[in-house]
């Protein structure tokens, strides 16, 4: 597969004036010459998307995401360097950005389209779907003005995905209607991975881009600082948060951030039936110790295990109260460990995070994510997730 | 690939057709004719946009585009008719052949030249070929031209009065000569005026001055007779008398003291030469235009 996006070596200046110099006079004044500072909102920004591929981009505010993304999509040119495209494209960068008040929800989708790209033709091919999906109905009719912003939000959503894009471009778009809604939008950007496109999307939200990314790239003032696999590019851009001391956004004010470190959990290790494999088999059983270090004595602790899929989705999130093993008084060094008597998982890697907290889950003590995995390897040919054991019975009846 | 939908690959090999490699170097010319020719359905969207939202909550709607010729038909008929007794016979049909293209003209490039800033919540947000952006605006202009050329045709039948149907041909190159100027000035402005506002108000001056140094409420004799054919100089002088002569038709008018010209008795070859150096020209106009639009459209999205 190709690349769908070849970002190369793109940089972008941006040119501040104190005083923005519109008239002629100003610059008849200063000889056409008008003070500036420069700006540089991307520094030789090198990323490649392949076809099929979702790449989150993260950032802090101002990091540069929203003008990569615009210069992606065509909207600005960088100064330097050069994207290539290949592929019909949609860009949300705002929903129902073109909308106009004065205009029915109709005659917005007729307009819309063609924004995007669609013939009268295509649009009217697809109009009840888009109808529908924006749970619009009653409303098409009227004059967009009256729309709530959800509803105008709904609609440009609506009309974006069904323009059938080869590559989407989406820029924090997601937060927009209640929560069903959004349901929606993440099933339809599933299903447009399932068909193979490819997808650009900025987003703040750290569990969007465990859930959907195949990659997530890492923008701070500007400057790629790493491009990774969700989980590590997660951890990168909070750790870049953190040096410019500026403040989280809640889905990455994750427990670890404000750990104690009361109880810190100093490592961990898998251990498999076979020890000398670095692997289980569907249905064998194998552990997973962690060590803690407690500098002072805590009676109230509980470990806690989180094991989730590649794509980011929790299988399995529990910890000590809720088996019921009593942990008891922790001083010093100590180990725990959680038996699993038959893995019920098919081939696979699968992340584990840990973490300690007190007994009401109020106090987080340490976190480690990222680090440890299950790994599932199946002799077999049976394929699939989750690892059922099955037995065939065989009821001949000889005539 | 493998599951992807019928009509995503429709779309794949359409753009393998177009070869599209979408870079981010400036497109020339050429390539940005392309563009909007394939982004014309836009272009028809944007221009019913354009006039829907206009009318869309006054009562008289269309009407409004036919009382502005008429309002200017009234007071310039009171002026140069009633006062200053100029004496053109039939003078209604004479200024309205020459102010229907001189409004097509204005209102098209008013329109365009700020079609850019006007939209810029548009240009920010969404990719497509900018230049659509005044050429909406000229074809917004273009439909009230068309409704105002059906006023003026009827006002023909019901005078009964006959155009010299020998050079009404004329009208149809004329209308393109137009169209090619308007669209060549309009892209240029257009995209001058965001980084420059001062243009639009530059223009409103400009256009005044240029429609009373064109022969819309005179005649072209009147100038040309002093300063000769210099005043084709002027291009819009090529196109008004192109239409005059198409419309209108009378070269001359008898009065006490001998006949008086009106619009140049010359053949339709004089008449086709006039436009088609100005065609040229506006062409090669358009050309740079289009070079301009895509130098300035570089900084286009920050700058509005």
């Amino acid at each position: 597969m190709g690349a769908a996006i070849e970002i190369e070596q793109v940089s972008k200046r941006f040119k501040l004036y104190r005083e923005k110099p519109d008239s002629l006079k100003e610059r008849v004044i200063r000889f056409g010459r008008i003070e500036h500072d420069e700006f540089w909102a991307l520094h030789d920004v090198d990323l490649t998307v392949d076809h099929g591929q979702t790449v989150g981009l993260l950032g802090h505010n101002g990091s540069g995401k929203s003008t990569l993304l615009k210069c992606v999509a065509g909207i600005m040119r960088p100064t330097t360097g050069s994207i290539r495209r290949v592929g019909r494209m949609a860009a949300l960068l705002e929903l129902g950005a073109g909308f106009h008040g004065d205009l029915t929800g109709r005659e917005n989708i007729f307009l819309n389209g063609s924004i995007l790209g669609l013939s009268r033709v295509e649009v009217l091919r697809v109009f009840d779907d888009i109808v529908a999906f924006a749970e619009l109905e009653e409303f098409i009719d009227n004059q967009v003005k009256h729309y709530s912003s959800g509803m105008a939000a709904r609609l440009g959503f609506a009309i974006a995905v069904h323009v059938e894009p080869e590559i989407l471009i989406i820029d924090e778009v997601l937060a927009v209607g209640d929560e069903a809604f959004q349901r929606k939008c993440l099933d339809r950007i599933k299903q447009f991975q399932r068909e193979g496109r490819t997808i650009l999307l900025v987003t703040h939200a750290a569990d969007l881009v465990r859930q959907i990314c195949d990659r997530a790239a890492v923008l701070d003032q500007g400057r790629l600082i790493t491009v990774a696999p969700p989980g590590e590019a997660v951890l990168a851009f909070r750790d870049a948060l953190l040096k410019r001391g500026s403040e989280l956004p809640d889905e990455l004010n994750d427990p670890s951030i404000h750990a104690t470190k009361a109880v810190t959990i100093t490592g961990a290790g898998v251990a498999y039936a076979t020890p000398d494999r670095a692997h289980a088999e569907p249905g064998e059983p194998c552990s997973i110790t962690l060590r803690y270090h407690a500098p002072d004595p805590i009676d109230d602790v509980v470990f806690a295990i989180n094991i989730f899929d590649q794509a980011g989705n929790l299988l399995l999130g529990t910890n000590t109260r809720l088996i019921g093993a009593e942990i008891g008084r922790v001083e010093g060094d100590g180990s725990v460990t959680f038996e699993i008597e038959h893995l019920p998982l098919m081939d696979g890697i699968y992340p584990v995070h840990l973490g300690s907290h007190s007994w009401d889950g109020g106090v987080s003590y340490d976190h480690r994510a990222e680090k440890d995995v299950l790994e599932v390897l199946s002799h077999t040919q049976t394929h699939g997730t989750v690892y059922f054991p099955m037995h065939v019975s065989v009821d001949h009846q000889p005539r | 690939m493998p599951h992807v939908t019928n009509s995503l690959r429709a779309s794949n090999a359409r753009d393998a057709l177009n070869a599209r490699e979408q870079g981010s170097r400036r497109p020339g010319p050429f390539r940005r004719a392309g563009d909007v020719w394939r982004y014309r359905e836009l272009l028809i969207n944007l221009t019913r946009k354009e006039l829907k939202v206009k009318y869309k909550n006054s009562a008289l709607g269309f009407v409004w585009s036919l009382l502005n010729p008429a309002l200017y038909l009234v007071v310039f008929y009171l002026v140069f008719q009633v006062i200053l007794q100029s004496g053109i016979p039939y003078f209604p049909i004479y200024l309205l052949s020459g102010l229907l293209p001189w409004n097509l003209f204005s209102t098209g490039l008013g329109g365009g030249t700020t079609s850019i800033t006007s939209n810029s919540g548009l240009v920010g947000k969404v990719w497509f070929p900018r230049e659509i952006l005044p050429l909406a605006s000229i074809g917004a202009a273009m439909v009230h031209f068309f409704l105002q050329m059906l006023v003026l045709g009827g006002a023909l039948i019901v005078f009964r009065y006959a155009p010299s149907w020998e050079y009404v041909i004329l009208v149809i190159p004329a209308l393109v000569t137009l169209l090619l100027f308007l669209t060549a000035l309009a892209i240029a402005l257009s995209a001058i005026n965001v980084y420059l506002r001062d243009t639009e108000h530059l223009l409103e001056l400009t256009m005044l001055a240029w429609f009373w140094i064109t022969p819309i409420v005179y005649t072209y004799d009147q100038v040309a007779d002093r300063i000769g054919s210099l005043y084709l100089l002027n291009p819009m002088v090529s196109i008004v008398i192109a239409f005059q002569r198409g419309i209108y038709g009378r070269t001359s008018y008898d009065t006490a003291a001998g006949p008086v010209k009106i619009i140049p008795d010359a053949s339709v070859w004089w008449y086709l030469r006039n436009l088609a150096v100005v065609s040229v020209a506006s062409a090669a106009l358009l050309l740079f235009a289009l070079w301009i639009f895509g130098r300035l459209e570089d900084n286009l999205a920050e700058e509005i």
